[in-house]
């Protein structure tokens, strides 16, 4: 579903190049749980902006269910993030007066689904992440860590996205709520989603069923978890 | 996004920080308010100079004598020749077609006594058919007469703020006598009220036979102004071409640029005084829109701050799959409205200002439509100029960027 083919990402900052990304390449089926884990510094983030289609490739291919996006314009590479992915990141980035509800409606918003049916759908997506009922109409910024990680999870999820990208989604959070978050994660996999994790912590990325490292812009491993 | 999400976003986003907007609306509320009002003000003045002017007669054409040419060719003023006659009154109404009636008039201000009381006015020296040719009604006894002016009468027929001064508010003096340049006049008449203060009120003058203001006040033959009513507007420019022509050839003058008088079309003081008091509407219009220009800085500024502020949400929105365009319009739906929240409460502090000032100044102000229409569209046009900026900073910023901001 996901295959990059010898990725790389040069940032210039004046005369000096700095790569981040140094030929990557690999592909992830439907249904994987996968962790990238690497040291700060190793372009993983940068990895993780690729696969989420927030930037491109300086060079090299990157197929998303068969289509090369890496030479996409903005407004395609949103249209993308709009209906295929599902992001849940490290510091929740909910809107904070809003209520649980309306945070997780607001992708609904943009991809246009009728004002009816979004309260229900966003009501399943709250419910599968592992949020309480009621918690549905409390403002987000009422909420402990480890609750506003799931109400975040559950927007990742109201779009039924192909796959689902975790930036650091335990960073935040002490190790128990973590530990209650990487349940979450597990249990969609289970039911089918792909998931893409992305952690410098070693012990996160045992979740995951298969790990990939990354270190100065390259893959040093690529394994498969033994549960 | 549909617009209905957009205006829930919008009125969101603009309740959650209450304050802040209604500081903002407050700015554009003092620039469109002052706009309508200001100009609310110039239109009204503009108004009342333009029924005072009518309220002197309708298709009115005024004669007025030119400059007196001396032999040393010293020029002492328009209007000072003692050029213009009664007979050139009666030569044009014989022999200017469509002319309804003229009016010779001979005028100057005199000391009037009565009884201990005295006033200074306006004394017209003049003949029956002024009341015609000026609009003006006689609200006791009677105007002068034709008998009058043939045997020089010594009678007076008084204007309501004369009579009000000389005899007292609601006093009829009729039958009294007035003394004027020492001379004793009866009173026969007094007009009726026509409004208006100041310079060139109608209300404050007292009118005499002609031939009796020129025999014993003036002492001389001469009328200072011919007032002259042309039949229908359309005629106006045809009537003041005769009466030119005529005039020229009475004077014996060939060259009209040398006329000893001159032809004033009631059209051309209209346009004069409405020239004035537009140039002053759009003063006062230009200075109130510099409150608005502000007003839509600070929207401006509320806007950038609203911008950097919520620098994440606008990385998450583009994170969930808000394209540039969503998030531009999310902005600018902001400042357009706040502008237009700002536009229409300063249209009615704007139109409650200028009652305000017609109640307690009794000065005249008039709302136009115009002026309503131009404040909304300038305010709509404040909001989307002064929030485009903003929006397309907004919109460019780079997702992964606005998501780490700090």
């Amino acid at each position: 579903m996901i295959e990059v083919r010898n990725i790389t990402k040069v940032y210039k900052t004046g005369e000096v190049e700095n790569k981040v990304l140094r030929g990557i390449s690999f592909s992830i089926n439907e249904g994987e749980f996968v962790a990238i884990i690497g040291p700060s510094g190793s372009g993983k983030s940068t990895l993780m902006h690729i696969l989420g289609c927030l930037d491109v490739p300086t060079s090299g291919q990157y197929f998303f269910e068969g289509r090369d996006v890496s030479q996409f314009s903005d407004d395609e590479l949103a249209d993308i993030r709009k209906n295929k992915i599902g992001f849940v990141f490290q510091s929740f980035n909910l809107l904070r007066r809003a209520t649980v509800l309306r945070n997780v409606m607001l992708p609904l918003a943009y991809a246009n689904i009728s004002k009816s049916r979004r309260e229900e759908i966003a009501r399943k997506s709250l419910l599968s992440a592992g949020l309480e009922e009621k918690h549905f109409h409390q403002l987000s910024n009422q909420l402990s860590g480890g609750e506003m990680q799931r109400v975040a999870i559950a927007r990742a999820l109201v779009n039924d996205p192909a796959v689902v990208l975790a930036d650091e989604p335990t960073g935040n959070l002490d190790s128990k709520t973590g530990e209650f978050v990487m349940e979450t994660f597990r249990k969609l996999n289970e039911q089918g989603r792909t998931v893409i994790l992305i952690t410098h912590e070693k012990y996160i990325a045992e979740n995951a069923r298969r790990k990939i490292s990354i270190k100065d812009g390259e893959i040093v491993e690529d394994v498969v978890n033994h549960y | 996004m549909l617009i209905t999400d957009l205006f829930e976003e919008t009125c969101f986003a603009i309740s959650a920080n209450k304050t802040r907007s209604g500081l903002t609306i407050l700015g554009i509320v003092i620039g469109i308010g002052s706009v309508i009002a200001m100009i609310s003000i110039g239109q009204g003045a503009t108004g009342s100079i333009e029924t005072s002017i009518q309220s002197m007669g309708s298709n009115l054409i005024t004669v007025m004598p030119g400059f007196q040419r001396s032999f040393s060719q010293v020029s002492v003023g328009r209007g000072s020749a003692q050029s213009l006659t009664a007979e050139d009154a009666e030569a044009i109404s014989e022999g200017v077609s469509f002319v309804r009636a003229t009016a010779p008039e001979l005028s100057g201000r005199y000391q009037i006594v009565v009884k201990g009381k005295n006033t200074n006015t306006q004394v017209v020296g003049t003949v029956a058919s002024y009341p015609n040719v000026k609009n003006i009604e006689i609200d006791q006894g009677s105007f002068i007469s034709e008998q009058n002016v043939n045997s020089q009468s010594k009678v007076a027929v008084l204007g309501p703020t004369t009579s009000d001064d000389l005899f007292g508010e609601g006093a009829i003096p009729v039958g009294e006598t007035i003394r004027i340049k020492g001379i004793n006049f009866k009173v026969i008449g007094v007009t009726k009220s026509k409004g208006g203060t100041g310079f060139g009120s109608q209300d404050d003058m007292v009118f005499i036979p002609l031939t009796t203001a020129q025999r014993f006040l003036a002492g001389a033959d001469y009328v200072s102004t011919i007032s002259i009513q042309a039949e229908s507007p359309q005629l106006m420019a045809q009537v003041q071409t005769e009466i030119t022509n005529l005039l020229l050839q009475r004077h014996n003058i060939s060259n009209p640029e040398a006329a000893d008088f001159s032809v004033l079309n009631q059209q051309d003081i209209l346009g004069a005084a409405s020239s004035i008091t537009n140039t002053m509407t759009i003063l006062l219009a230009a200075i109130a829109g510099i409150s608005l220009i502000v007003g839509g800085i600070g929207i401006m500024n509320m806007m950038m701050t609203t911008v950097t502020e919520r620098t994440r949400e606008i990385g998450l929105r583009k994170a969930i799959g808000a394209k540039k365009l969503d998030i531009s319009l999310q902005f600018l739906a902001e400042a357009v409205m706040l502008t237009f929240i700002g536009g229409a409460v300063g249209i009615l502090l704007g139109s409650g200002l200028a009652y305000g000032i017609t109640f307690f100044t009794e000065m005249a102000t008039k709302i136009s439509l115009f002026s309503i229409v131009l404040a909304f569209s300038v305010s709509a046009g404040i909001g989307i100029g002064f929030g485009y900026w903003p929006a397309r900073k907004a919109a460019k910023l780079n997702p992964i960027e606005a998501l780490r901001y700090e």
